[in-house]
């Protein structure tokens, strides 16, 4: 059998992991790597790459995936895989508040075209643009698994369905 | 005889905590199991013979999964539940997890008994942050309970459940790509054989099942094989959860028996939006074809029936389309969906899909040309079959489902370069 399960653990290990990131952090992530089997810390690697986005103001510069990946004993190459594959992470600085909006086909039939045009008058930017106060960044998304409340869309960690332009404006006007 | 199975406790005013659980009975056939010393063979046996189906997409008979697992293997064996939900249309699993998580957790826990299993793992999509917090306190109370962790119940078995948030990647669904996903790396599948069974997690068994299959096992358990398959039709065991969208008035969630007429389940949904005509339905997820409305309402909800009428029930997710809707338009985005989400693996994959979106999109903007119909199927019959996982006949499945029924819409585009809906 060709196929073997294998972590892709560094050469070059760190010895001293505590200047890394702040005790509450590494405290964060330790939990985490808690949940794997031994040798196998690096399942613990988009857990740990979500709690710096958050902690860096919702993105991941090339510093802090180097990081997580002495952190982990990963080469960084993997940890840049990991990074640049998934959507949620974000590679570049983005806005206060990331508004996602989905277009996919159920909410695309109950109106989201109707929803992004509006984002996009009230926000003065384009799907993937950020407003230059940096309050907002607009990014279109797939399907959420939330098509039942179509139109919809996610800001931050929470959910806003059955969208309509002046609900829209409510939920954008409530943030800071 | 709805809400039997994975909703028969949504009467309840928080179905999610442990107390209300444990007032429908919950936990009380894990129990049974651990203390009667009911035997790993019995437990999957009675899956069996309930004639339980994978509800993520494929079907496949999970005892019959549960019973590949060789329970002696030098590597540690898993249970891997798959909460990615990522289908468009899909939306049932959030229900599962914000509703009825232990009713999951009991599921997850029977199954690592049969397998004899040293953890589960509980595949969430990332963006699904409320329904994992709740997943997550349900799994701190079974613990607190002794339900889960070492010696639970007394029983000797030790086995914890964890979850796995993902990051927003559909192909992560696909079950070997999940486990690469667990194990740190790119959400890209594995080549089978070998299959899960064999090699999944860690290198170890692993039985993978969508969050539905498993939360159904305490109840058919508790109830027995021959109630659960009462409930549905031949070939289709049990009840179903349906997650209606699209053009209905009450889109949501409706766990029904397995072979309702569609017409029922439809106006369960409240019927037809604002009036509007039904144009067709997609029946098991943005993969399956689409069905069109004087068929669909004909038709019954199982797998036989579906897959008679050339698609498929898949994850149980109804997108009801309505004629004001343009099928060009609705296919391009479908086909932007499965370019921008194959992981780039496999060239068919990755090059196909990128041909169908660019040919449907110019189909669209009234750039079509006439070769561009029999090319779609050309790139189409050179992705299917020939990728390392699914996803490449998912993108190809929707694209020959429109053009066996709507083929005069295309043709329209490609002639008058503008929507027939519109007109
Ligand atoms: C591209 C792709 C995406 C998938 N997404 C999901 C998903 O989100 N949830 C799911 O349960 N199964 C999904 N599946 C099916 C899984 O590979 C697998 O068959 C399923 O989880 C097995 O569980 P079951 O037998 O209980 O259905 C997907 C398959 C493919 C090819
Ligand atoms: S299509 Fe928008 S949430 Fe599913």
């Amino acid at each position: 059998m060709g196929f073997k399960s294998e972590p892709m653990t560094t050469m070059t290990p760190l010895e001293d992991k505590n200047s890394l990131f702040t005790p509450e952090i590494r405290s964060q992530i330790d939990k985490w790597i808690g949940k794997y089997p031994a040798g196998w810390k690096q399942s613990a690697v988009m857990a740990a790459l979500s709690i710096m986005q958050d902690e860096n103001g919702g993105w991941l510069s090339r510093e802090i995936m180097d990081d997580v990946a002495a952190y982990l004993d990963m080469p960084p190459i993997a940890v840049y895989e990991v990074a640049t594959f998934y959507s949620m992470y974000e590679l570049e600085p983005v806005g206060r508040h990331k508004v996602c909006v989905c277009t996919n086909i159920s909410c695309m039939i109950n109106g989201s075209d109707k929803i992004v045009d509006h984002l996009e008058g009230k926000l003065g930017v384009k799907l993937g643009q950020t407003t230059e106060d940096n309050r907002f960044t607009l990014k279109e998304v797939e399907c959420l698994g939330a098509c039942g409340g179509a139109p919809m869309m996610q800001i931050g960690k929470q959910y806003y369905e059955n969208l309509a332009p002046e609900k829209v404006d409510e939920i954008l006007d409530g943030l800071e | 005889m709805a809400n039997e199975v994975c909703f028969r406790n949504m009467d309840l005013d928080q179905p999610w905590l442990l107390e209300q659980y444990k007032s429908r009975g919950g936990y009380e056939v894990l129990t049974k199991i651990l203390t009667e010393k009911m035997t790993q063979d019995e437990v999957i046996e009675l899956v069996k013979e309930s004639g339980l189906r994978g509800r993520g997409g494929a079907g496949f008979p999970a005892g019959l999964k549960w019973s590949f697992i060789n329970r002696n293997s030098e590597a540690s064996r898993y249970v891997v539940c798959n909460s990615d939900e990522g289908e468009p249309g899909t939306f049932k699993d959030r229900d599962i997890l914000r509703y009825n998580p232990h009713q999951l957790i009991e599921g997850m826990i029977i199954c690592g008994f049969a397998i004899d299993a040293a953890a589960g793992y509980n595949y969430i999509r990332g963006e699904f942050w409320e329904p994992y917090l709740r997943f997550e306190a349900a799994l701190e109370e079974a613990r607190a309970a002794g339900l889960l962790g070492e010696d639970i119940l007394g029983s000797g078995f030790n086995y914890d459940v964890h979850v796995h948030l993902g990051a927003g990647a559909y192909v992560c669904g696909e079950e070997s790509a999940l486990l690469e996903s667990i194990e740190g790396k790119k959400g890209q599948p594995r080549f089978k054989p070998p299959f899960p069974a064999h090699y999944g997690l860690y290198g170890g068994p692993t039985v993978i099942n969508n969050t539905e299959t498993l939360s159904s096992v305490p109840v058919l358990l508790k109830n027995g094989g021959d109630w659960f398959k009462g409930l549905g039709v031949e070939n289709s065991a049990g009840t179903k959860l349906f997650a209606v969208s699209g053009a209905v008035k009450n889109p949501g969630v409706f766990e029904v028996p397995m072979g309702i007429p569609f017409s029922e389940l439809l106006e369960l949904a409240g019927g037809m939006k604002d009036g509007k005509k039904l144009k067709a339905v997609i029946p098991g997820g943005c993969s399956a074809p689409v069905i069109p409305a004087d068929e669909i309402m004909e038709l019954n909800m199982d797998y036989d029936s579906i897959a008679k009428a050339g698609s498929m029930l898949g994850s149980g997710a109804v997108v009801v389309i309505d004629d004001s809707v343009c099928m060009v338009k609705l296919l391009e985005r479908m086909s932007y969906f499965y370019h921008e989400e194959s992981c780039g693996q496999c060239t068919p994959c990755r090059e196909g899909t990128g041909w169908l979106y660019r040919i449907v999109s110019r189909i669209e903007r009234g750039e079509g040309r006439q070769e561009d119909l029999d090319l779609l199927t050309s790139v189409g019959k050179n992705i299917a079959g020939r990728t390392v996982c699914a996803l490449g006949d998912a993108a190809v499945m929707p694209v020959n489902g429109m053009l066996k029924h709507f083929r005069d819409e295309f043709q329209y585009h490609i002639d008058n370069k503008k929507c027939l809906a519109d007109s």
